[in-house]
């Protein structure tokens, strides 16, 4: 229900809504990072798409907070680090020219922040150059670090999109770094640097024209080098301005920017790292289990049916072939360990029931309430009561043999019956009377007591009873 | 008494067939769902007397159809559970949410029909099964009965025993000394006790199911 009030939120937004309807909407239901629309990390635009809002409207309202006092940014910042990138809608396909991908994010970090900061001159709150020009610094290098480790590789991938401007770039080969002062590329945007920025200008026409030859690994890897590169001269100059290179006192401000500047550079690794993990170990139990799982069908379902199928002509051998495997089957469904290592009473019931029904294939049926350890009286209940269902399985003609066990601290009793013919009680053939014996002399040696209840048309009913005393 | 109209709800075709074949000459077959969409509209539209139901089956399995046919206000018809599953859990959630007995499959035609014909006729269906999960949740006496339905009376007990043990209600009746009515109206009682009781056994045996859902 829930989803259909989401739906509904969300319905200015043209397209399919139907919430249970139709093909499946990807990210409809949780906030992702929309790397499709995006101008920066795509916050905006997940936010528009999560929520059918005007994706302008929410820029509008991230950059009327940032210019009130700097919260918009610092809410920007977060929303990139803790909201996870999403999948570009299928069908949407990157409407943005590949070649602004990291190099305008910088330069649009770095641009946004400076007009915060102009902003703030113009309403009279101005700090000094030492801040400033750092700050937008260390803001332009973060911004091509931490998108080129965050997560976003997707965006990274080969583009395989038209993107002509970026194809038009001569220097394919142009060595990291190298400091290409023209930027030849029509790709790039130029117009908007600013004369101020003339340094960044540098290593963003190297970038620029390397996404000409858009190697992901070599790529990412010179653009966290300059977004670094960045970072380290945004601290230097920021020491230089306060004087504090120079000046001892201000060691512990040297000490504290290079922490701000570790932070800075690490930070994105341990949380990929962290992100990673776990999800990597999810992904490992998952497969275990499942190969768990795999081994245990083929060692067992697997057979039997290809057992079922050799001997299709045979029924009964069939049914009792499906009947233990249905019953193994269940065992490991419960969670009940294998037969044969037993030692409470309803396993080895179980246990005895499968023998039994294996022997004579007639099915026997265990129902069983409360259970104990096996001493050994429970034992000899067990011995009675597996001789119980042998005989019920061999004179009663066949029918489905019920055993019915109940047992709590003081008391134990166990019920074997059948449908059979019956038979008189008081003429006992002397062949069952050996049988007979190891039932009720075996509940009499152990302090208990077996009734055997029959009559002929009306089956056979085994009562074994154990009282502890007391 | 005109055979009761009857619904097969189950997930798979070929079991749908079997139970279809069997049934045929003993009751009138209302049709059959392979889901729980199907089923909540063949209910509303052919208003069985009875409704076999799986217990698992996507999108909630039986519980929810039991649920989403009692949200609508249709007369609502009689359930019967009829699984493979013999998991505690299974049978104490379908019972819990409204149905009138559990049967497996494994179970005879004939027995189904008479299954059905009791449930029809407003009683309670026990396998010896469920009879032994009822005790076995009802086991062990609570220090302080909250209510008459956290308890079982002698007589249900007993009764219950029998039903695990393997006897036929008439067979019940003849061995206590009641008549198969008195065999009836306690088996509703009890059924009564495993929907409403809050022990927390059943409470926990129905939200495990719920979670697996």
């Amino acid at each position: 229900m829930s989803t259909q009030g989401g739906a509904q939120l969300g319905d200015p937004a043209p397209g399919p809504t139907m919430p249970s309807a139709g093909p499946p909407q990807p990210a409809r239901q949780h906030l992702r990072r929309d790397l499709s629309g995006r101008w920066l990390g795509g916050v905006c635009a997940g936010i528009a798409r999560r929520y059918g809002v005007d994706v302008w409207l929410v820029r509008l309202a991230f950059v009327v907070a940032a210019a009130a006092g700097g919260i918009g940014l610092a809410i920007y910042a977060l929303g990139w680090l803790v909201i996870p990138a999403g999948d570009a809608p299928s069908g949407v396909r990157r409407r943005l020219p590949t070649g602004r991908a990291a190099v305008e994010v910088a330069l649009g970090t770095g641009l946004l922040l400076l007009s915060v900061l102009l902003t703030f001159r113009a309403l009279g709150l101005w700090f000094s150059d030492a801040i400033v020009w750092p700050l937008v610094l260390v803001a332009s290098g973060a911004a091509l670090i931490w998108r080129g480790s965050l997560g976003d590789s997707r965006s990274e991938a080969p583009q395989t999109e038209t993107s002509p401007p970026a194809a038009a770039a001569p220097a394919a080969g142009a060595p990291a770094g190298a400091t290409v002062s023209a930027v030849r590329s029509p790709a790039a945007v130029p117009h908007r640097l600013g004369s101020a920025l003339g340094n960044v200008r540098g290593a963003l026409g190297a970038l620029v024209a390397e996404t000409a030859d858009w190697r992901p690994t070599a790529a990412s890897i010179s653009r966290v080098g300059v977004g670094v590169a960045l970072v380290i001269a945004a601290a230097f100059a920021f020491l230089q301005a306060t004087g504090a290179l120079s000046a001892a006192r201000d060691v512990i401000l040297s000490v504290l920017a290079v922490v701000v500047v570790f932070a800075v550079i690490f930070a994105p690794w341990i949380l990929r790292l962290v992100r990673n993990l776990t999800a990597e170990r999810a992904q490992r139990i998952r497969s275990q289990e499942r190969a768990e799982m795999a081994a245990h069908l083929h060692d067992s379902v697997l057979q039997t049916l290809a057992m079922v199928q050799r001997r299709a002509g045979e029924p009964h051998e069939v049914a009792a072939i499906a009947r233990r495997q249905e019953r193994e089957l269940r065992a490991w469904l419960a969670g009940r360990p294998a037969p044969g290592q037993v030692a409470r009473l309803a396993p080895a019931l179980e246990a005895t029931a499968a023998e039994v029904e294996e022997r004579h294939g007639v099915p026997v049926e265990v129902v069983a309430v409360g259970d104990r350890d096996l001493d050994p009286p429970t034992e000899a209940v067990v011995g009675a009561t597996r001789e119980a269902m042998t005989n019920a399985a061999k004179f009663g003609g066949g029918s489905t043999v019920d055993v019915y066990a109940e047992c709590t601290d003081h008391r134990l009793q166990v019920f074997v019956r059948d449908r059979g013919p019956g038979f008189d009680p008081t003429a006992i053939p002397p062949d069952r009377r050996g049988v007979r014996e190891s039932i009720v002399g075996r509940m009499e040696r152990h302090g208990g007591r077996a009734t055997i209840t029959s009559a002929p048309g009306a089956g056979t009913e085994v009562e074994l009873l154990l009282e502890a005393d007391g | 008494m005109s055979p009761p109209r009857v619904l097969i709800v189950d997930d798979h075709s070929l079991f749908r067939a079997g139970v279809r074949a069997e049934l045929e000459p003993l009751v009138d077959l209302a049709g059959e769902a392979g889901t729980v969409e199907e089923a909540v509209e063949a209910i509303a539209r052919e208003q069985p007397d009875v409704v076999l139901l799986d217990v698992h089956m996507p999108d909630g399995g039986g519980v929810e159809v039991i649920r989403r046919t009692a949200a609508r206000e249709t007369p609502a018809p009689r359930f019967l559970a009829l699984s493979v599953s013999d998991a505690a859990e299974d049978v104490i959630a379908v019972i819990r949410a409204g149905a009138r007995g559990y049967v497996t499959k494994s179970i005879s035609g004939e027995e189904l029909a008479g299954a059905v014909r009791r449930v029809n006729g407003g009683d309670a269906v026990f396998s010896p099964r469920l009879a032994g999960f009822v005790l076995d949740a009802f086991a062990g006496p609570l220090p302080q009965p909250e209510s008459e339905l956290d308890a079982l009376t002698p007589r249900e007990r007993e009764v219950l025993q029998h039903i695990a043990r393997g006897y036929m209600y008439k067979e019940i009746a003849l061995r206590l000394d009641i008549s198969p009515k008195t065999v009836e109206a306690h088996v509703s009682s009890v059924l009564r006790k495993l929907q409403l009781s809050s022990r927390h056994e059943l409470t926990r045996w129905a939200a495990e199911r719920r979670l697996v859902d």
